[in-house]
């Protein structure tokens, strides 16, 4: 196979915004993606079978069958789960990753975000750390998401937010009825409400048009391609330029390394499960934060005998998603309105200076739910079943507002991927290891954002409220994963610089949220964004000056 | 069979056969009649609908299996609850067998008020099986209509949904361009 400038290695939303970036500025790039190339088409409006309600498996992968994961939880039990079971803690596996059927919120983190560790101090157990990037290096970048990937939304109810050097480039949609319930209601409590910023065209943008607002947003594909993901953004941008070939249902078993220490391509199972080498001057991971560890650590060589960029064991290590708490309030007049995505309002004001808490996170309204969304979250004292269960149904599906949030993750080196060579994939190659759990102190500030929820919902009128605020058993990833292959200027404590360039191996780069050393109080992928347009930035310039080769 | 030469739709046709008659012996296990359940049989399937009618009972809008909640379950039992179907044939036969203990009836033949207490009683101490029951119910009945249960969407009628939804695709043609 011809040798090319770059491969990436997944096709997600960092992967996609790398190839486009490379490809746009001259390299020829191959980007590998393990999972299908699914379209507008493969909304199927189904509640059972889609990436948030997987009972029926997960409609954009992987599937159940070949894929397994061994999850370790806080007793040390370990066990063998499939991709459709919460604990696995899935992302995607299709082109555009999670770009595809996710919520599409698009948050910027706050200044303070990147500069944790200063701040409040690492509580004791954790790896808080600060970013060696600040805000202000990636506001050029996260201005360039919002504008390439196209985001929706407006700040201007809030002063909470970092600089900014323009608008989003769309408006907001037009408000549902939870907005006008919330918006007073935060504003006699004197908070900020606003309109979330959402990769989501609420007018015509880019080609395609606006959302039509349907029930079926967070999990599904956009039936109507209003949603904005790498898949219909950069990846056809990319593959436009004639530099970028992308060959999907292509698995990298690993990365090759020659005898002097330098990378020079990848091995995979192609659609058909044949081996393949696909040879580069530079290797690009951006398989997601479990995937991504496993690939570094399914690596290994005589001169990288624990796996590249893994010298210090750093990685696999602070793994970490968002621990979501919030509450739910009933109302006795309807508050549901069938006009999709649903969530509408935000506010930031307790993201940081609460006393005694790291951090924080966002409060916002839930996505719209539907019927099955409701079985298991009627007021407390509802029957399980029976004719007492279906009346509440009947009472409260169009009358509940749930609020809702990511709470800012307090990151643990114990949380951590690890390769388990005793369970093979479909392929053969050894599964990701998922143990550890979040730090406490993660708890204390979901319980308080918590309470804040329900306040919120309290003064709206809700009649009945009820917190939600679990203590997981195992480490929280899911869809929002990051950390395992953290950023940083210290080869002894991070996996990778700032520019995303693996430390002890100059043409290896991982690009993603494994770099994330923290995760804000915030969805990610705007930051999963901005941080991939700005080392591709970094690469495309090494590229042109030194081609990696010292 | 190796060297005769068939043709692709025989081949077919004698696969589909095959995999009908695969079935009829797993079912042969719990039923000797011959029916037209892909898992359960016609005497699971009255039980199945006394548990599930329990679950979601008939009011002003129709009970589970009224609303096509066994046809889901069944036809979730050959595809991704393929690994349930042991604990549906056991649970049901126990279901069954404590119903005939209590009340010398099989649980379909039971009155009402005697089939919620062995559904209770389920609850109690056949916890695995009716977690598992009373989900796939609630699934069946509150899902979408494309896996054979929520007939005519019932369920999300009965919520207050519209359906089919009001809202329609976008009617115009951007693929040229934005109109911005």
């Amino acid at each position: 196979m011809k040798s090319v400038n770059a491969v990436v290695v997944g096709a997600g939303a960092a992967g996609g915004i790398v190839a486009k970036e490379l490809s746009t500025a001259g390299l020829s790039v191959v980007l590998l993606e393990r999972g299908k190339w699914y379209t507008a088409n493969d909304c199927r409006k189904d509640d059972l079978r889609n990436q948030r309600t997987t009972v029926l498996g997960n409609a954009f992968g992987p599937e159940d069958e070949g894929n397994p994961r061994v999850v370790v939880d806080s007793t040390g039990a370990a066990q063998v789960v499939l991709p459709s079971e919460g604990a696995y803690q899935n992302n995607a596996a299709c082109v555009g990753g999670g770009t595809l059927s996710y919520g599409a919120q698009a948050w910027r983190y706050m200044p303070q975000d990147f500069r944790m560790k200063s701040i409040y101090g690492a509580p004791t157990g954790s790896s808080l750390e600060d970013w060696p990037i600040s805000y202000d290096d990636l506001e050029p970048f996260y201005d360039k998401a919002e504008y390439e990937i196209g985001v929706s939304g407006d700040y201007s109810g809030t002063p909470f937010h970092g600089p900014r050097r323009r608008d989003l480039p769309m408006p907001p949609l037009p408000q549902n009825r939870e907005f006008e319930i919330l918006e007073p209601a935060a504003k006699r409590l004197g908070l900020h409400p606003f309109h979330i910023p959402m990769a989501r065209n609420s007018v015509p943008y880019n080609g395609r048009g606006p959302c039509m607002r349907c029930r079926w947003c967070v999990g599904f594909a956009c039936e109507v391609d209003a949603k904005n993901g790498s898949q219909n953004t950069v990846i056809p941008t990319a593959l436009a330029t004639g530099n970028c070939e992308l060959r999907t249902e292509c698995m990298v078993k690993e990365i090759l390394v020659d005898e002097r220490g330098r990378a020079r391509g990848v091995s995979y199972f192609d659609e058909r499960g044949h081996l393949q080498e696909q040879l580069s001057d530079v290797v690009v991971v951006s398989g997601c934060t479990v995937e991504s560890a496993r690939l570094l650590l399914n690596s290994t060589s005589r001169l990288f005998p624990n796996g590249i960029g893994n010298r210090y064991d750093q990685v696999g290590r602070h793994l970490q998603g968002h621990h979501y708490t919030g509450a739910v309030g009933f109302f006795d007049y309807d508050t549901y309105d069938d006009v999709g995505p649903g969530a509408s309002i935000a506010i930031a004001d307790y993201n940081h200076g609460t006393p005694g808490l790291c951090g924080g996170g966002m409060r916002a309204n839930e996505f719209i739910r539907l019927p099955i969304h409701m079985v298991d979250r009627l007021p407390q004292g509802t029957p399980r079943w029976g004719a007492g269960h279906k009346q509440a149904m009947r009472e409260y599906h169009r009358r509940n507002i749930v609020i809702m949030g990511p709470t800012q993750q307090i990151p643990s080196p114990s949380a951590r991927v690890t390769v388990d060579a005793s369970v093979k994939d479909k392929w053969g190659l050894p599964v990701a290891r998922i143990e550890g759990n979040v730090h406490p102190h993660t708890f204390d500030i979901g319980d308080v954002q918590a309470s804040r929820a329900e306040s919120w919902l309290k003064e709206a009128g809700a009649t009945t409220t009820a917190r939600m605020a679990g203590r997981p058993s195992s480490v929280s990833a899911g869809q929002h994963q990051a950390g395992t292959c953290r950023m940083g200027n210290d080869p002894r404590g991070s996996v990778v610089s700032k520019d995303c360039q693996v430390h002890d191996i100059d043409n290896v780069f991982v690009i993603d949220a494994s770099v994330h050393v923290t995760n804000g109080g915030f969805n990610p992928v705007l930051t999963i964004m901005a941080v991939a347009y700005m080392a591709s930035d970094a690469l495309v310039r090494g590229w042109k000056d030194s081609r990696f080769r010292s | 069979m190796q060297s005769t030469k068939i043709t692709d739709v025989t081949r077919r046709r004698f696969i589909a056969a095959g995999a009908i008659a695969g079935a009829g012996l797993a079912a042969g296990c719990w039923g000797r009649q011959r029916n037209s359940w892909m898992f359960l049989n016609e005497n699971n399937a009255r039980t199945l609908a006394a548990m599930c009618d329990q679950i979601i009972p008939a009011d002003k809008f129709p009970s589970a299996s009224e609303a096509g909640v066994l046809n889901y379950i069944d036809i979730q039992l050959t595809r991704h609850y393929r690994r349930h179907q042991k604990a549906y044939a056991e649970g049901l036969a126990h279901a069954d067998s404590t119903s005939i203990k209590r009340f010398g009836l099989p649980l379909a033949d039971a009155s009402p008020n005697q089939q919620l207490e062995v559904v209770g009683a389920a609850e109690k101490n056949e916890r695995k099986f009716f977690e598992l029951v009373r989900n796939h119910t609630m699934e069946g009945y509150y899902g979408s209509p494309r896996h054979g249960g929520n007939r005519d969407a019932v369920s999300w009628r009965m919520v207050g949904l519209s359906e089919p939804p009001l809202l329609g695709r976008a009617q115009y043609d951007f693929t040229k361009g934005p109109r911005s």
